[in-house]
């Protein structure tokens, strides 16, 4: 990496670098990514949107460090992924990195804040103090009361916010969504998409959302729509966030209270 | 970590059932036919076994098992007793017999026939009457399944008279006595009272039954014997594993029994095996998003294992638990008395057990460690 390069990739918590993937199966051969160059600055929302089978889950992926590019390079917080060895990247996105899954992958045996609570066990933390820090993330997101629920008790909106808060917990400085949307009804979408908004700028983290869902384009403050591989077109939102209420994520209501237009970047 | 493993196995109570059920039922399976194919094939020896009071047994040189030796020349035991190392020996005999009883009813009878002056060989615990009574004329001594099977239903009542070879055998006492292999009554009389209840023959006594001097080895002995004498001569032990060896290698018991035993591993890993393969294939998502969290496939690999332990451990103590209560349950039933739960095979089944949930698990977690962790962003 020369010295230009590495300045830029210290003012981005993600840099990705001609990032190419192939997918074998048998004699086929399916170019999945084709040579993404992007950055991803923190306390941003980043949307990636595109028809299926554009690659987007498969850079989220990449930049999650759930899979190895065929070619490229990706950084994540100052380390390059490729390079990292098995162990060290669990490790890596044990500490760095928040999931949230369209269909919330909720362990069914657990309760929302046994639930919640899942990445800081992974981390080692006793199980009491890991499932009281869970309670009091899932009041911060506005299920009080529903902790000890499991998840078939709980709405989809409120198994999405479950996820959330389990993704959150660990204070990770990448979350990675995927199609967080996509389950929900548009007032559920609504609320979960403010939270993750709020997510991005009050703790000044990285946010990527793969999504297909058009009603959410207005939450991000950059839109990435990639097609065939390739970035297509990357789009900055010009957003008042002043609808986010301050101190407290619990989402309000209002499905469509984010006043903002899209202007395209260059 | 081992808590979320623990959760995911108890939160499916259905699946969870059926892989504990898997377990206990091919656990009954094996324990209960190991522990009564130890048991019958015990029972083919043990009227060796129930003979405490001498170490050695002496008999002609081609007899093949318990039932089956001839008669010995009287001056055997003579030769015997000369023998270098011998502390004593005495006669015995053992043979089969048909009883008529007072209703005119048939009964087949395994007969032993005890040195007079010592009674060697008399059965070690009595349930009613006096050993010694054994010596008054024409007295016999009746197991005591042999008296419910000759007299089912009936109580316990000496004084009771039946034929043997057209002469009166009068029950001075009832014992306790292992169950042959053939579940006949086992009746004790003395050698001077035998030669009038089987049929006239030239030699009766077929068994020379010996104990070693004080220190010596019985295996040393026994050789002696057999050089000395030309008989076979065997240690308590010998005898019973020939005579076991004997029908090991002569009937279809080992092969049926070993089928079923078999079947029962097969069964109980494939109900296994399969349960808990698919229990762990409808988790893989959970796994993966497990994965995808940071959790290494070393840790994956023990919450997949200790779930098959948490599993195969219920599953061998609920089956073990039923083995045993079914063998207490049939303590009481004379056909099946004396047979229990073998500790050895409940030690073997263990280990059948473990392996198969083992290799389930290893089965299993082979998907999960192969498992992409970006899968759990695949729909």
């Amino acid at each position: 990496m020369n010295a230009v390069a590495q300045l830029n990739s210290s003012r981005f918590s993600v840099s990705c670098r001609g990032i190419t993937k192939e997918f074998s199966t048998g004699d086929t051969k399916t170019l999945a990514l084709r040579g993404i160059d992007m950055d991803i600055a923190p306390g941003e929302l980043t949307l990636l949107a595109g028809p299926s089978g554009c690659g987007k889950t498969t850079l989220i992926s990449v930049i999650a460090g759930l899979l190895k590019p065929t070619q490229g390079d990706v950084t994540v917080l100052g380390s390059s992924l490729i390079h990292m060895r098995g162990g060290a990247l669990v490790r890596f996105r044990a500490q760095h990195i928040g999931f949230v899954f369209q269909q919330y992958n909720l362990l069914p045996a657990l309760t929302a804040a046994e639930n919640a609570a899942v990445p800081l066990l992974i981390a080692g933390r006793p199980r009491h103090a890991a499932i009281a820090a869970a309670r009091r993330q899932l009041e911060i997101l506005g299920l009080e009361g529903r902790t000890e629920f499991r998840p078939n008790q709980l709405s989809g909106g409120q198994q999405q916010r479950v996820a959330i808060a389990r993704a959150l917990i660990h204070h990770p400085s990448i979350l990675v969504c995927d199609e967080p949307t996509a389950a929900l009804d548009a007032v559920s979408g609504s609320q979960v998409m403010q939270l993750l908004t709020h997510v991005a700028i009050e703790a000044e983290r990285v946010v990527i959302i793969v999504t297909h869902d058009h009603r959410v384009f207005q939450y991000g403050h950059r839109i990435i729509h990639l097609a065939d591989g390739r970035i297509e077109k990357d789009e900055r939102n010009e957003w008042d966030a002043s609808h986010l209420s301050q101190g407290n994520v619990a989402p309000s209501s209002s499905p469509n209270s984010a006043g903002c237009s899209i202007r395209k970047v260059d | 970590m081992n808590w979320v493993a623990v959760r995911m196995l108890v939160g499916d109570t259905a699946k969870y059932v059926g892989l504990v059920f898997g377990i206990s039922f091919a656990t009954l399976l094996m324990a209960q036919q190991i522990s009564i194919f130890v048991g019958i094939m015990a029972r083919t020896a043990s009227q060796v076994t129930d003979i405490r009071d001498a170490s050695l047994w002496v008999m002609d040189n081609k007899t093949r098992f318990i039932d089956e030796a001839p008669g010995l020349p009287d001056n055997d035991l003579h030769r015997v007793r000369g023998v270098a190392g011998v502390a004593w020996a005495v006669h015995l005999y053992k043979g089969q017999v048909t009883a008529r009883l007072a209703d005119g009813n048939y009964r087949a009878l395994v007969l032993f026939g005890l040195d007079d002056s010592t009674l060697i060989g008399a059965p070690q615990e009595m349930v009613l009457g006096q050993l010694s009574d054994l010596r008054q004329p024409d007295a016999v001594v009746v197991d005591k399944a042999g008296y419910e099977y000759m007299w089912p239903g009936e109580p316990y009542h000496i004084g009771r008279e039946f034929q043997l070879n057209d002469r009166r055998a009068k029950l001075v006492g009832i014992c306790k006595a292992s169950a042959p292999f053939t579940t006949l009554p086992v009746v004790y009389t003395r050698l001077s009272t035998v030669r009038g209840f089987v049929p006239q023959q030239r030699h009766i006594v077929n068994y020379i039954l010996a104990e070693p001097d004080a220190g010596e080895d019985p295996v040393d002995v026994c050789r002696r014997i057999e050089e000395s004498t030309g008989l076979m001569a065997l240690t308590k032990r010998q005898f019973f594993w020939k005579t076991i060896g004997y029908f090991l290698q002569t009937t279809g018991i080992p092969v049926n029994f070993g089928i079923t035993i078999a079947l029962g591993f097969i069964v109980g890993a494939a109900i296994t095996g399969q349960t808990f393969y698919l229990f762990t294939l409808e988790n893989l998502k959970q796994f993966g998003a497990l994965k995808a969290m940071g959790v290494t496939n070393v840790r994956i690999l023990g919450m997949v294992l200790l779930q098959a332990l948490i599993v195969g451990g219920l599953g061998y103590g609920v089956g073990i638990g039923l083995t045993a209560a079914f063998f207490e349950s049939t303590k009481n039933i004379t056909h099946l008395a004396g047979l229990y739960l073998n500790p050895y095979a409940a030690i073997g089944v263990g280990v059948a057990v473990l392996a198969i949930i083992s290799l389930s698990a290893l089965i299993a977690s082979i998907k999960v460690l192969v498992l992409e962790p970006a899968v759990v962003f695949r729909g």
